[in-house]
C-alpha cells in the first residue's frame, strides 16, 4: 500500500501539450477516478504513473520514491487495460501467473495466489481455458485477477469497462467497488463515464485539455461544481444552462433573460452582488425543475414549450425550449404533456448555480 | 453466394471455376505426365494414331533414375535445401528483430528507415547481381554455398522485415505494456509475449522466404559454376539442356522433385500460414 504523489507533471509530444501541470495527492487506500472527455490527458497521466510514458516535466512519487526514471516493472503497480490485454497464447492460469513467474515466485506460492484470486473473482472453473474462449466479462475478470495476484502497491485502471455492454458494465462496476473494499489497495481509475466516476471514486478528478478542472468527493462535484464545465459534465441528464443578466430589483437580485425572470435566493445574494448588471450563466439541474402549481411564487417559475417527452417509468424527461435556450427537466412520472404544449416549470431555488459569463468559473 | 436458379450457379460460378482450375493446374499435370512417360512415347510424331498426349499406358521411372544416376541431382537437392534453410533462418532472425524495432521502438527516422528497407527490396535482382558478384569475388566466396546464403538475404530481409512490421503493428501494444508492468523487461516481453503471439506471421514470412530462395535462379546461375555446387533450378536447366537437346523427361522429373519440398512446406504450415495472412490476434 502506498500513496501516490503527482507534482506539477507535464507531458509534451512534438507539437502537442497533452498534460499541462497536473498535481494530485492520492492517499493510501484511496480510490481516485480521473474523468474527462477523450484527449483531456487523463490516460496520459495514468500512463506516466505506470511508467509507459516518459514524464516531460515534474515528479511522480509512489510511496516515498520518485519513480520518474524507474521502468514499469520496478514500480510495483498493476494495470488493467480497456482491451483486457490478455496474453492470447496462454491459459487463464498462465496469464495470472505470468507476473509472479517474472518475479521468480515459488511454484506453490504462485498456485496458491492464482487460485485465491480466481476464487475471489469467480473464475476458478476457467483456469485452463484460453482467453478467446471467454466472454467479455470473464476476460475482464481475468485481467483483474492478473492485477490482484501480485498484491501491488497501486492499481491502475484504464477505462476497464468501456468494452463491455451496458448491463455487464454496471455489474463489473459493483465488483470493482467490492474488490476495492476488500483489498483496500490505492487505485487510480480512468474513465470518460461520469456515472462510473461518481459511483466508484472516493474522490473524482475532472480533467479537460490537460488541466484539472476540479478535485473532490463525488457529491461535492455534483453540488458545488467549480465551473461551468464540471457542472455540465457531472450529472445525467446534464445541467441546463441559460444566458442571463443579473439585475437588482429593489433589495433583491434577479436573473433574467427574454424567457425567464428568476429571483436569486437570499443565501446567494452576497456572492452575486458584485455581478449585478453583468451577464452570467444560470445553471439548473433537470432534477431541480418540476411542474409549477398555483402556490409557486412567480419569481421561481418560468414558461417553456414541450418539444419531446420521454417516459422512463420512474420519471419523465422533458425536452423543452424556453426562449433561446433548450432545457431538460426531469419530472414526476404522473405528468402527462403533449409536444408543443406550453407548461410552467418551477425551480428549486437551492439548486440554482451561477457562473461568470467570461471565465465560466462558479460564482 | 450467387442467388437464383441452378443454371446461374453453373454458368457464373462452377464452370468458370473449373476452367480456371484447369488452366492453373494443367502445367503441373503436364509435368507429372511427362515425368512418367517413356522416351519412345515422348518423341513420336503427334500425327501417329498411337499418340496419347494426356496419358500414358507405360509409366516408367527411367527419367527419375536417370536424374539420380547420371546427374548430381541429389547433391543439387541437398545444396538447395541447405542454402534455403540457412538463408531463411538468417533472414527471419534479422527480419523479426528489425520488424519489431521499426514497429515498436520510437526512434528517430523509424518511418523513413522502414520505407528505405522496402525500397531496397524493389531493386531488381537482375541489376543487383552485378555489384554483388564483385563482392563475392573479392571475398573468395564464388562457387560455395555461402555465395548464396549471404546474398539471398539482400532480398529476403527486406521482405521479412516488411511483413513482420505489419504483423507486429497488428498486435495490440497493451499486451507488451502489460507484460512490462507484470515484471518483464522489454527483451523478455518480446520473447515471451510478442514473438509467441506473432508465430503465424513468422511462419508465413519463413515459408515465403524459403520458397523465394528455393526458386531463386539468377544469383545461383551467376555465383555457382561447378556442377557439384549447383542448386536444383540451375542444375536442372544447365545440365539437362545440352545445346539444343532437351532431356524433357529428366527435366520434368527434376522440376517435379524440385517442387515437392516446397509443396510439403506449404501444406505443413498451411493452417498457420492462412491464419498468418488473415491476422489472428483479437482481444
Amino acid at each position: 500500500m502506498a500513496n501516490v504523489s503527482i507534482r506539477e507533471v507535464h507531458k509534451r509530444y512534438d507539437d502537442f501539450h497533452a498534460v499541462k501541470g497536473v498535481s494530485l495527492d492520492i492517499r493510501d487506500q484511496e480510490f481516485l477516478v480521473l474523468v474527462g472527455p477523450s484527449g483531456c490527458g487523463k490516460t496520459t497521466t495514468l500512463r506516466m504513473v505506470a511508467g509507459l510514458e516518459s514524464i516531460t516535466e515534474g515528479q511522480i512519487l509512489i510511496g516515498d520514491t520518485v519513480v520518474n526514471e524507474l521502468p514499469p516493472m520496478d514500480r510495483d503497480i498493476a494495470m488493467v487495460f480497456q482491451n483486457y490485454a490478455l496474453y492470447p497464447h496462454m491459459s487463464v492460469y498462465d496469464n495470472m501467473a505470468f507476473g509472479l513467474k517474472m518475479r521468480k515466485f515459488q511454484k506453490p506460492e504462485i498456485r496458491k495466489r492464482v487460485e485465491q484470486a480466481a476464487d475471489i473473482l469467480g473464475i476458478s472453473d476457467h483456469l485452463k481455458r484460453k482467453p478467446r474462449q471467454l466472454s467479455g466479462g470473464q476476460r475482464q475478470r481475468v485481467a483483474l485477477g492478473r492485477a490482484i495476484v501480485r498484491n501491488p502497491q497501486v492499481f491502475l485502471f484504464d477505462e476497464p469497462l468501456s468494452n463491455l455492454d451496458a448491463k455487464l458494465r454496471v455489474q463489473m462496476r459493483v465488483e470493482i467497488k467490492k474488490l476495492h473494499q476488500r483489498l483496500a489497495t490505492t487505485s487510480i481509475y480512468v474513465t470518460h463515464d461520469q456515472v462510473e466516476a461518481m459511483t466508484l471514486g472516493d474522490r473524482v478528478v475532472v480533467m479537460k485539455d490537460g488541466l484539472i478542472q476540479q478535485v473532490g468527493e463525488p457529491l461535492e462535484l455534483y453540488n458545488h461544481p467549480a465551473n461551468k464545465y464540471v457542472a455540465g459534465f457531472i450529472g445525467s441528464p446534464a445541467m441546463n444552462f441559460a444566458d442571463v443578466k443579473i439585475t437588482s430589483a429593489g433589495d433583491r437580485l434577479v436573473a433574467e433573460n427574454g424567457a425567464m425572470r428568476i429571483a436569486v435566493p437570499d443565501a446567494m445574494r452576497q456572492r452575486l452582488a458584485p455581478h449585478a448588471g453583468k451577464p452570467a450563466t444560470l445553471g439548473i439541474r433537470p432534477e431541480d425543475l418540476r411542474m409549477a402549481n398555483g402556490s409557486d411564487p412567480a419569481e421561481t417559475t418560468f414558461e417553456a414549450v414541450v418539444e419531446v417527452a420521454e417516459q422512463l417509468g420512474s420519471e419523465v424527461i422533458l425536452d423543452l425550449s424556453a426562449g433561446n435556450s433548450t432545457m431538460v427537466a426531469s419530472v414526476e412520472p404522473t405528468v402527462r404533456v403533449k409536444p408543443q404544449e406550453k407548461i410552467r416549470l418551477a425551480v428549486n431555488p437551492a439548486g440554482l448555480r451561477f457562473f461568470d459569463a467570461a471565465s465560466e468559473a462558479a460564482i | 453466394m450467387i442467388e437464383g436458379g441452378v443454371w446461374r450457379r453453373w454458368v457464373f460460378f462452377r464452370i468458370p471455376l473449373a476452367l480456371f482450375l484447369i488452366f492453373l493446374l494443367f502445367p503441373f499435370y503436364w509435368m507429372v505426365i511427362t515425368t512418367f512417360r517413356p522416351d519412345n512415347e515422348l518423341y513420336i510424331a503427334w500425327q501417329r494414331p498411337t499418340y496419347t498426349p494426356f496419358w500414358t499406358w507405360h509409366p516408367t521411372l527411367d527419367h527419375i533414375r536417370f536424374l539420380f544416376r547420371e546427374t548430381a541431382f541429389a547433391t543439387w537437392l541437398w545444396n538447395t535445401m541447405f542454402i534455403s534453410i540457412c538463408s531463411t533462418i538468417i533472414s527471419l532472425i534479422c527480419g523479426v528483430l528489425a520488424g519489431y524495432a521499426l514497429s515498436r521502438l520510437n526512434f528517430p527516422f523509424a518511418g523513413g528507415l522502414g520505407t528505405t528497407i522496402f525500397i531496397t527490396y524493389l531493386v531488381p535482382q537482375t541489376l543487383l547481381f552485378i555489384p554483388l558478384s564483385e563482392i563475392i569475388r573479392n571475398y573468395n566466396l564464388g562457387d560455395t554455398p555461402w555465395a548464396l546464403i549471404l546474398t539471398y538475404p539482400t532480398f529476403l530481409i527486406p521482405f521479412c522485415t516488411w511483413l513482420m512490421m505489419g504483423y507486429f503493428k497488428a498486435i495490440p501494444k497493451e499486451l507488451e505494456e502489460c507484460a512490462r508492468i507484470d515484471g518483464a523487461s522489454r527483451w523478455k516481453a518480446m520473447l515471451y509475449i510478442v514473438i509467441p503471439v506473432a508465430v503465424p506471421g513468422i511462419l508465413s514470412a519463413g515459408i515465403f522466404a524459403f520458397t523465394l530462395s528455393w526458386n531463386e535462379f539468377i544469383y545461383a546461375l551467376v555465383f555457382l559454376s561447378s556442377p557439384q555446387q549447383k542448386t536444383v533450378p540451375v542444375g536442372v536447366v544447365s545440365e539437362l539442356i545440352r545445346g539444343d537437346v532437351f532431356f524433357w523427361g529428366a527435366l520434368m522429373a527434376g522440376a517435379l522433385l524440385g517442387s515437392i519440398p516446397v509443396a510439403i512446406a506449404y501444406s505443413f504450415f498451411v493452417e498457420h500460414y492462412v491464419s498468418g495472412l488473415t491476422g489472428s490476434v483479437k482481444g
